[in-house]
């Protein structure tokens, strides 16, 4: 009886069903609508769009970078180029783009990042040959921020791990910035014991035991140490704790510890992104340009390091050149064996929290 | 599955068909199958690593710290929300109307800007957290923070189960138990409690339910220490930075089984209540 | 109709005897609640203004009428009023469906609407990436046919669709369980089609829950941080709702923009919140 009328009532269903996903797909064709549009651009060599997703810090750096490439671009081919940014935790981007949001070119936290979309198939293999440096334009350090006279005195690596020291980093299981907090440790640590793990393993546990909050990104943890006032030292990209003093002029100080790391940002074209658009060319200039002098001066300006030694040099006044830096290829064996290593479900980062 | 009970087919209203069916289409589009596909990214996983994953003694913790901070809020929601229905209910004051509006608040604001102003007020150095930093009682980056962060999210659940049933009680029973003798307490508990108990216990379980799924607020004001601070939605979010889909749909999995299971208990007890009551 | 109640109880005599007690016990209560709403809701709605108004007028109105805060503004509106009319559309047939007939399952049914209510917000932007993202098993089919949901704006709209699912049935399923069907079937047997019914005697009575179900939903479609965090891709002017945004300016050291922006969604909140009371004040004034 009710499946009767059911029946009868079908056609009007199926109606309301029909219009909204009519509805539906008419969103998604205007949204989806967007790529053919540019790859007709590019045709026409009138104007070319770009995707650029980076990480949290970059923000700031790829905001005039990218006026100074449009300017470049415009001159060098006479096409005018938009850039769409957009930013976050590095781990969080990488994922975005590897489950289909079309970057053409990623500036990420780390070499493993990129890795993750070479090994989805979405960049090709070799990516951190094709240009200068690993791929790294620019490269940062791990530092300490401190509170304004550093009460605590914290100076290296040995005084943060004292009892009633606070600590404030993010989480290396979720921020690119964190894993290089815990490398630099690490690498003091082994330094210090002469090679000894068990003893570089303590050393660690002591210091993630004064860890007082773990945000899930660099940013958080800057936003918990320096607008929540909690904790005495805060572990930070060197970009980052440059601009909070720049944003709280009077109220932090930088500490270099004697050894930190290498940190280097790798950037890649997507390749799977940007031969469907028809943007390898523009996408590749984009990073290309990145090693230019006056790129470098900006990026000298962001506080991020040069990649061009002599560039680097005319920033020795702004960044302490003398710093023992290890890094990951020669004292780790690369971002594989580390990942494997220290992040990794169960391996040393999961270690030292268990109980 | 849903075909009409045969004792029961006698209902004249029209519209079943259309009705059901429109509604298990929207269901099945909007909900269902979205949802299946966690159990389709997990068909390559054994049960014995699914398993191994939801159980490992990581993620335990994190259960306990969304449950137990989950319960605490739901009940401390329970005794206000209870109050404030009554109180919005029976009495007039002044400026009773925006009391009254500002309960679905925390609906409308986004839990991130929850969180981030929940941070700030309650840490040592916010306008409440400093307070409670003289006695030495840290909110901040503790389960008690999380805990706060719970109760601002699902205050207007109780508030609204129960504020219509209080309307809608009829106020004789009252005054005649009253004029019988008996104490203003006595009556309430003897005579409105009972009423108001399925609405109260509807409320209750989906302000759990929410507590427990609630991400946005939770992680700023959590410390996110492993084994102390952390959520389990937050596990979920690590798992997949780590590009690890599979240990994050089991862990998602485990999470939708549980609320499950739970909106499930509270729809049937108060079923079963109402029916009780219907006799 | 609280007011009638209220002023027939007045005059009557035990009331009088006892006005002490009560008296205090309400305003005991009133305190109670008013502290709870005070500590939990106002302060923290305080701390938004206060910081978005801390650098002045100039910087709170440059924040608010950035280019990117009004796309990100007019994306929210748009996925909130597609959200809510599906929502709503699914709401008045679901109702209808379980309050007026008996059948196997119901209750499962019920469980089943309610879930996306409490699923993680996270979970529920992870299961459209696991369907429409490039891991997903619709992927290749949509790239062929050059269509984009996930990381674009139909992305978005699935899934504050999803969290708020149950928003409106949710209201009203209570509502006409506790009115029964009486009535209808008085209807039915006098011949009268399904939507006369619907129209005539149904709606009438749920006329101010449908609203306010309507309403709540609003605002948690406006609000909505977690799904859609996970299925927007963060593109600047492009799939950046208002929430979003706000986290952008946070995450940029600009805390004060961040909140000023806020302040945006919190003025819109306390607008439906308004409107609600207005429409309460107006049906309850034709019922009388």
């Amino acid at each position: 009886m009710k499946y009767m009328s059911f029946l009868k009532k079908l056609p009007p269903t199926v109606l309301t069903l029909a219009v909204m996903l009519g509805l539906f797909a008419g969103y998604a064709a205007k949204g989806g609508g967007a790529s053919p549009a540019i790859a007709a651009a590019g045709k026409t060599s009138q104007a070319v769009e770009i995707t650029n997703v980076s990480y949290d810090p970059t923000r700031e750096l790829y905001a005039v970078y990218n006026k100074l490439f449009q300017e470049y671009w415009k001159g060098k081919t006479g096409q005018d180029v938009t850039i769409t940014q957009s930013h976050g935790g590095s781990g969080k981007q990488a994922r975005s783009v590897l489950e289909g949001n079309d970057a053409d070119v990623v500036t990420l936290a780390l070499e493993h990042d990129i890795g993750e979309l070479e090994k989805a198939g979405l960049i090709d293999a070799g990516w951190v040959g094709e240009l200068p440096g690993n791929s790294a334009p620019y490269t940062s350090t791990i530092v300490f921020l401190v509170r304004k006279g550093n009460p605590k005195k914290l100076n290296d690596w040995d005084d943060i791990v004292k009892p009633g020291v606070e600590i404030i980093t993010p989480d290396p299981k979720s921020s690119g910035g964190a894993r290089w907090n815990f490398l630099a440790a690490w690498g003091y640590a082994i330094d210090l014991y002469g090679g000894d793990e068990a003893r570089t393993k303590q050393f660690l546990k002591d210091l993630f035991g004064n860890v007082t909050v773990l945000d899930s990104g660099a940013r958080g943890s800057t936003t918990t140490f320096v607008e929540n006032g909690q904790g005495d030292v805060l572990l930070a990209w060197e970009n980052e704790a440059f601009l909070s003093i720049k944003g709280h002029p009077g109220e932090f100080e930088i500490v270099t510890p004697s050894i930190s790391i290498l940190a280097q940002p790798s950037v890649a074209v997507v390749d799977e992104v940007a031969r469907k658009r028809g943007t390898e060319e523009v996408a590749k200039a984009y990073l290309e340009y990145l090693y230019s002098d006056e790129a470098q001066r900006l990026e000298g300006r962001n506080f991020y390091r040069p990649s061009n030694p002599k560039i680097l040099e005319e920033f020795s006044d702004t960044f302490n050149l003398k710093l023992k830096l290890v890094n990951i290829d020669d004292d780790f064996g690369g971002w594989a064996a580390a990942t494997e290593k220290f992040f990794a479900d169960g391996a040393i980062f999961d270690q030292i929290y268990k109980k | 599955m849903f075909s009409i009970k045969r004792g029961q087919s006698s209902s004249i209203i029209p519209g079943f068909g259309l009705s059901i069916g429109i509604t298990l289409t929207m269901l099945s589009l909007l909900v269902l199958i979205p949802l299946l596909s966690v159990l389709l990214t997990l068909s390559g996983t054994t049960f014995e690593v699914f398993w191994k994953t939801v159980t490992d003694t990581q993620i335990i913790a994190t259960y306990k710290v969304t449950f137990s901070c989950a319960l605490a809020a739901s009940l401390v929601n329970l005794i206000f929300g209870i109050m404030l229905a009554w109180v919005l209910v029976r009495y007039e004051f002044p400026c009773k109307r925006i009391l009254d509006g500002l309960i679905e608040l925390p609906f409308a604001l986004p839990t991130a800007v929850a969180g981030i102003t929940l941070t700030t007020l309650y840490s040592d150095k916010g306008w409440i957290g400093s307070l409670f930093d003289k006695i030495g009682v840290k909110i901040s980056y503790t389960t008690t923070g999380i805990t706060i962060a719970m109760i601002f999210i699902g205050i207007p659940f109780i508030v609204r189960c129960i504020q219509p049933v209080l309307e809608k009680l009829d106020r004789q029973y009252e005054e005649a138990a009253f004029v019988l003798g008996a104490s203003r307490p006595r009556t309430f508990f003897k005579v409105i409690l009972p009423e108001i108990v399925p609405a109260a216990l509807s409320g209750f379980g989906l302000a759990f339910a929410r507590c427990i799924g609630e991400y946005g607020s939770v992680v700023f004001i959590a410390g996110n220490i492993p084994y102390k601070t952390q959520i389990t939605p937050l596990i979920i979010m690590n798992k997949l930075e780590q590009f690890n889909y599979a240990a994050a749909t089991s862990v998602a999995l485990v999470m939708i089984i549980f609320a499950f299971v739970i909106l499930f208990l509270i729809n049937s007890l108060q079923s079963w209540i109402s029916r009780i009551a219907r006799g | 109709m609280r007011r009638v109640i209220l002023s027939k109880a007045g005059p009557d005599g035990p009331r009088r005897d006892n006005n002490m007690r009560p008296s205090i016990i309400k305003w005991t209560l009133i305190s109670l609640c008013v502290l709870f709403i005070v500590i939990m809701l106002i302060l923290p709605l305080a701390t938004v203004i206060v910081y978005a108004l801390r650098q002045g007028w100039e910087t709170f109105r440059d924040a608010v009428l950035d280019e990117y805060a009004v796309k990100a503004l007019k994306l929210t509106l748009l996925s909130a009023v597609l959200a809510v009319s599906v929502n709503t559309f699914f709401g008045l047939f679901a109702s209808w469906a379980i309050t007026k007939f008996h059948f196997r399952g119901k209750q499962i049914l019920t469980t089943l609407i309610d879930i996306p209510f409490s699923i993680s917000p996270v979970i529920g932007g992870l299961v459209f990436i696991l369907i429409f993202g490039r891991i997903g098993w619709a992927y290749p089919f949509l790239t062929a046919h050059g269509v984009k949901i996930v990381f674009a704006v139909p992305g978005i709209v699935l899934a504050t669709i999803f969290v708020t699912f149950p928003f409106v049935s949710r209201e009203l399923i209570p509502l006409m369980q506790s009115q029964g069907k009486e009535e209808e079937e008085a209807a039915a047997l006098m011949g009268a089609s399904g939507f006369h019914i619907y129209r005539k005697i149904t709606l009438p009575h749920i006329k101010w829950g449908l609203l306010y179900g309507v309403i709540l939903c609003s605002a948690r479609a406006i609000g909505e941080f977690g799904a859609v965090s996970v299925v927007s891709g963060h593109l600047r002017g492009k799939t950046n709702t208002l929430p979003l945004h706000v986290e952008i300016l946070f995450n940029e050291f600009n805390l004060t923009a961040a909140c000023a922006v806020s302040s945006i969604l919190v003025f819109l909140a306390v607008v439906i919140l308004i409107l609600r009371n207005i429409a309460e004040f107006r049906v309850k004034k034709e019922t009388r």
